[in-house]
C-alpha cells in the first residue's frame, strides 16, 4: 500500500536515488540527446529532407499554374490524363483533386526537379510507391520540394489521405526515363 | 447516514456520489468499447483483401465510428472514472460538486450519442480527424463539442476535489504518486479539450453556414493538439494505473518518489508538443518548429517514459525480492501471478507499450523518417500498440480489479477472464507487427481497396503486402474475440456475478440506482497517512535494487537503437529530396 | 511549516521542485501554456506568415 499513499519522507525531493535509476537516467538522457541531434544532422548531411519552401495559394491560382505547365510540355495522354515531360531541372506542377493526380509526369533519372504540390479541393496524401515517400497535400498551400529520381521505371502515386468515396481509385503516375 | 463506504477487501473508501459516478462513466466507456470492437471486425475484414467484406461507403462509415468510439469515447469515459477514483477514493475525500459531475456526464453521454447518430447514419464519414474542407453534418461536430465540454467539467470536478482534500486535510504531505499521475492526465486533458473546443466550435459554425472558410493547415495544427494530446492523457493515465496495480498486487512502492514524480512533471511540461508528429510532412511549418515540437523539446518526455519503463517493473521487482523471490535475475517475474488477469493485463500492456508502441512512435515521429511512414498503415499499427494494448488493456486489467472493489460483484467466468489478456494481446500483437510490415511496404491507411479497383491508372503493391494484410486480419479477428471475452466478463459480472454487497443489484451495478443508504456508514475516514519509512537496506553485491529490470531496460534500449538506425538506413535509400 | 511541526520533525524548507509539484494549479498553468505557446501559437504564426504564391 504505497504508490497510493503520500510519500514517506516529508522532504521527499531530498531522499537519495538508487544506483539503477541514476545509471538508467544517464543512459536514457544520452540516447535522447543523440536522437535529437540526428534531425539537424540529417538536415546538413542527409539527402532526404523536406524544404521549408511553401506558399499560400488558392485552388484557382494553382489550377492555372498546372494548366499552363501542362499546355507547355504535354507529350501524350493516358486514360484521359495528359503526360507531361518538362525539361530537366525545371519547375513541375502536380495537383491532387477528386480523384486523380494531375498530370502524369515524365522525368529524367538523376535530374533534380522543383516539384510544386497542392490540392484543388480536399486534403490528399502524396504517396510515391514503391519508393515510399509520403507527403501531406493541402488545399490553399503550395509546397515546393526538390526531388531527384534516382531510379528509372514507372512509379505510382497513391492517395493516402482519405478524400471521400473515390479515394481508393485516386492513382497517379511518375515515369522516370534513363537519359 | 454517512458519506463513505469502505470496501472490506481492499480497504478503499468510496464517497457516495463518486461511487455511482465512477460506475456510470466506466459502464458508458465499456459500451463505447463494445461498439468500437464490433466495428473493428468490419474494418479488419475489409482490409483483408481476399475477404474485402464491406462496400466502400459502409467501410468508411464503420472506420469513422470505430476510431471515434475507440479513441475518444471509450477512453475518456473510463479516464473520468479513473480521475474520480484517484481524487476522491485515494485521497479519502468527498467528490467536489457532484451535481456538476452528473451534468458533465450527461453532456458527454448526449454528445457521444449525437456524434454516433451522425456517423452511423452514413452522412458524416469524415474519419475521426474530420479534416476540413471535407464536411460532416453539424451534429457530428456538435456531439464532439458537447462531449468535450462535459469532459472539461469532469476535469474541474477532479481539481475541485484536490482543493477540498487539501483544505480539509484528508491526507498528509504530498498527494500519492497515483494521484499525481492522474493530475498529469487531467492537466493534459484540459489542454486537449480546450484545443478541441477551439477547433471544433468554428468548424461547427462553418458546417451550419455562419463561417465561410476554415483554413486547412491551421485546422490540422489545432485539431492535432486535441487528437494527439488526447492519447497523451492515456499515457499519463495508464502509467498511473500501472503504479496502482503493482501497489495493490505486490504492495510495491515507487523505487523513488522523486524520480517517478519528476518523470510525470516532464509529461506535464512537454508531452503535448508531440502533436507535431502528424504535421511533419505538412507544408508551411518550418523545420525548427517540427524538430522542437516533434522531439517534445529534446525528447524530454521520451526520457520520462523510459524512466517509468524502469521504475514501474523495478518497483515491482523490489517488492517481490523483499518477499524472498531473490533467485537469479528473474525469479520475481517468473513467480508473478500470471493467472491473474489484473497482473497479466498490466504486464503485457507494459511490455507491448514500451517495446512496440514506444519505439515505433519515436521512430516515426523523427522529422525525416516520417517521410517513409506518414499516413501508411504503419501509423495505425503504432497506435494500436500504444492505445489498444497499452491503454485499453491496462483499463481492462483495472476493470478486473474494480469488479469486486467498486461494483461489489465476483468475477463472472473467471477462467475466461484469466485467458482474456493473452488472447487479446496475441491477436493485437499479430495485427500490429504485420501492419507495421505492410506500412513499410507503403500500404496506405484509411483505404478501402489496395487493389485500386476503378482507377484509370494502375499500381500493384508487392505480393508480400497482401499477405501481411491477410495475417493482420487473422490477428484482428483474434483480438476482437479477446475484446469480446472482456465484454462478456465485465458485463456478465455486473449482471450475473455473485453479489458481495447485498444491495449491489442490477440497477446499482449500472449506476441506475444508488446503493442502499445504510451502506455508507462512515462520515469521514481517518486521515490518509504517509507511507511507513523503510529501514535502510543492504543491497546485493552489485548494489542494484532491481537488477532484473535493469537488464530488461537495457534490452529495450538496444532494440530501440538498432531499430532507429535501421529506419535511417531505409530513409537514405529513397529518392533524394530537399 | 505547520505541516512539519505537526509531525514533530525538524522544520525544514521544502525544496523548490517539491513545492512546484505540490502546487497543482501552477502545474495546470504550465501544462497548458507551454504547448499553447510552442506548438499552437508558434505553428499558427508560421502558417499565417507564409508568402503568397505568384
Amino acid at each position: 500500500m504505497t504508490a497510493f499513499q503520500p510519500p514517506a519522507e516529508i522532504n521527499w525531493w531530498k531522499s537519495p536515488i538508487g544506483k539503477d535509476e541514476i545509471i538508467w537516467i544517464g543512459i536514457a538522457l544520452v540516447w535522447c540527446l543523440i536522437m535529437f541531434f540526428m534531425m539537424p544532422y540529417w538536415h546538413v548531411y542527409g539527402k532526404q529532407n523536406l524544404s521549408n519552401e511553401a506558399y499560400q495559394t488558392t485552388p484557382k491560382k494553382f489550377q492555372a499554374s498546372v494548366d499552363a505547365f501542362v499546355e507547355k510540355y504535354k507529350i501524350g495522354e493516358e486514360g484521359g490524363i495528359p503526360i507531361v515531360k518538362p525539361p530537366a531541372g525545371s519547375d513541375v506542377y502536380l495537383a491532387g483533386r477528386l480523384w486523380q493526380w494531375y498530370p502524369i509526369l515524365e522525368l529524367e533519372k538523376d535530374q533534380t526537379y522543383r516539384l510544386h504540390l497542392s490540392s484543388l479541393d480536399w486534403n490528399h496524401g502524396f504517396s510515391l510507391q514503391p519508393v515510399n515517400i509520403n507527403l501531406q497535400v493541402l488545399p490553399g498551400y503550395e509546397m515546393v520540394i526538390s526531388l531527384t529520381p534516382n531510379q528509372a521505371g514507372e512509379f505510382g502515386i497513391v492517395c493516402n489521405e482519405y478524400c471521400g468515396i473515390g479515394h481508393h481509385s485516386m492513382l497517379g503516375k511518375i515515369i522516370v526515363r534513363e537519359k | 447516514m454517512g458519506q463513505f463506504r469502505q470496501c472490506p477487501d481492499s480497504g478503499f473508501f468510496f464517497d457516495k456520489s463518486a461511487d455511482r459516478l465512477m460506475k456510470a462513466n466506466a459502464v458508458a466507456g465499456i459500451v463505447a468499447l463494445l461498439i468500437a470492437g464490433v466495428l473493428a471486425l468490419g474494418v479488419i475484414l475489409t482490409r483483408w483483401q481476399s475477404i474485402h467484406l464491406l462496400p466502400a461507403d459502409t467501410f468508411y462509415t464503420v472506420l469513422t465510428a470505430h476510431g471515434i468510439n475507440g479513441l475518444i469515447f471509450w477512453i475518456i469515459f473510463f479516464e473520468i472514472a479513473v480521475l474520480y477514483f484517484a481524487s476522491s477514493t485515494l485521497l479519502r475525500c468527498r467528490l467536489a460538486a457532484p451535481k456538476w459531475a452528473w451534468a458533465g456526464f450527461g453532456l458527454m453521454l448526449s454528445g457521444a450519442i449525437m456524434n454516433n447518430i451522425a456517423v452511423l447514419s452514413g452522412k458524416s464519414s469524415v474519419m475521426m480527424t474530420s479534416y476540413v474542407p471535407m464536411q460532416a453534418q453539424p451534429h457530428f461536430y456538435l456531439g464532439l463539442i458537447l462531449f468535450a465540454v462535459g469532459a472539461l467539467i469532469a476535469c474541474f470536478v477532479f481539481f475541485g476535489t484536490l482543493v477540498i482534500a487539501k483544505d480539509e486535510k484528508t491526507y498528509e504531505g504530498s498527494v500519492p504518486l497515483v494521484t499525481f499521475g492522474a493530475l498529469t492526465a487531467a492537466i493534459i486533458a484540459v489542454f486537449t479539450i480546450a484545443s478541441g473546443a477551439i477547433v471544433l466550435i468554428p468548424t461547427f459554425l462553418w458546417s451550419i453556414g455562419y463561417i465561410a472558410h476554415i483554413d486547412a493547415a491551421m485546422y490540422r495544427v489545432i485539431w492535432w493538439a486535441f487528437g494527439h494530446s488526447s492519447q497523451q492523457i492515456n499515457v499519463a493515465a495508464h502509467v498511473s494505473i500501472w503504479y496502482l496495480i503493482i501497489g495493490v498486487l505486490f504492495g510495491a512502492r515507487p523505487m523513488s518518489e522523486k524520480v517517478s514524480r519528476f518523470a510525470f512533471l516532464l509529461y506535464i511540461l512537454f508531452l503535448q508538443l508531440a502533436a507535431a508528429h502528424h504535421i511533419l510532412t505538412d507544408p508551411g511549418l518550418s523545420s525548427e518548429w517540427k524538430i522542437f515540437n516533434t522531439s517534445y523539446a529534446m525528447y524530454l518526455a521520451v526520457l520520462a517514459s523510459l524512466i517509468h519503463g524502469l521504475t514501474v517493473p523495478g518497483s515491482m521487482e523490489v517488492a517481490q525480492r523483499s518477499k524472498g523471490l531473490t533467485k537469479g535475475l528473474f525469479e520475481w517475474l517468473r513467480k508473478a501471478p500470471w493467472g491473474n488477469p489484473v497482473f497479466s493485463g498490466f504486464f503485457i500492456s507494459l511490455v507491448v507499450f514500451g517495446f512496440i508502441g514506444g519505439i515505433t512512435g519515436v521512430v516515426m515521429g523523427t522529422e525525416q523518417i516520417n517521410l517513409i511512414i506518414h499516413n501508411t498503415i504503419y501509423v495505425p499499427a503504432h497506435f494500436h500498440a500504444t492505445v489498444v494494448v497499452g491503454t485499453s488493456l491496462t483499463f481492462m486489467a483495472l476493470t478486473y480489479l474494480l469488479i469486486p472493489v467498486l461494483f461489489r460483484r465476483q468475477t463472472f467466468l473467471p477462467r475466461v477472464a484469466q485467458w482474456q489478456p493473452y488472447v487479446f494481446s496475441a491477436g493485437m500483437v499479430t495485427l500490429i507487427l504485420f501492419q507495421l510490415g505492410a506500412g513499410t511496404l507503403g500500404v496506405s491507411r484509411r483505404h478501402w481497396d489496395m487493389g485500386f479497383s476503378g482507377a484509370t491508372l494502375s499500381f500493384d503493391y508487392a505480393g508480400t503486402a497482401y499477405m501481411m494484410m491477410a495475417v493482420s486480419g487473422v490477428g484482428g479477428v483474434l483480438a476482437v474475440l479477446g475484446g469480446g471475452m472482456f465484454i462478456v466478463v465485465a458485463v456478465g459480472s455486473l449482471i450475473f456475478g455473485k453479489k458481495l454487497e447485498p444491495s449491489a443489484g442490477f440497477l446499482q451495478s449500472f449506476a441506475l440506482a444508488p446503493l442502499a443508504p445504510e451502506v455508507y456508514d462512515i462520515e469521514q475516514p481517518e486521515i490518509l497517512k504517509r507511507a511507513e519509512k523503510l529501514p535502510v537496506e543492504e543491497h546485493g553485491s552489485s548494489g542494484f535494487h532491481a537488477p532484473g529490470t535493469f537488464v530488461l531496460a537495457m534490452i529495450l534500449l538496444v532494440c530501440f537503437v538498432v531499430y532507429y538506425f535501421i529506419n535511417w538506413d531505409y530513409l537514405s535509400s529513397v529518392w533524394p529530396m530537399s | 511549516m505547520a505541516e512539519q511541526s505537526r509531525n514533530g520533525d525538524r522544520p525544514e524548507k521544502l525544496s523548490f521542485w517539491q513545492r512546484l509539484m505540490d502546487n497543482h494549479f501552477l502545474l495546470l498553468f504550465l501544462g497548458v501554456v507551454i504547448p499553447t505557446v510552442f506548438y499552437i501559437l508558434w505553428g499558427i504564426m508560421e502558417i499565417a506568415n507564409l508568402p503568397i504564391a505568384e
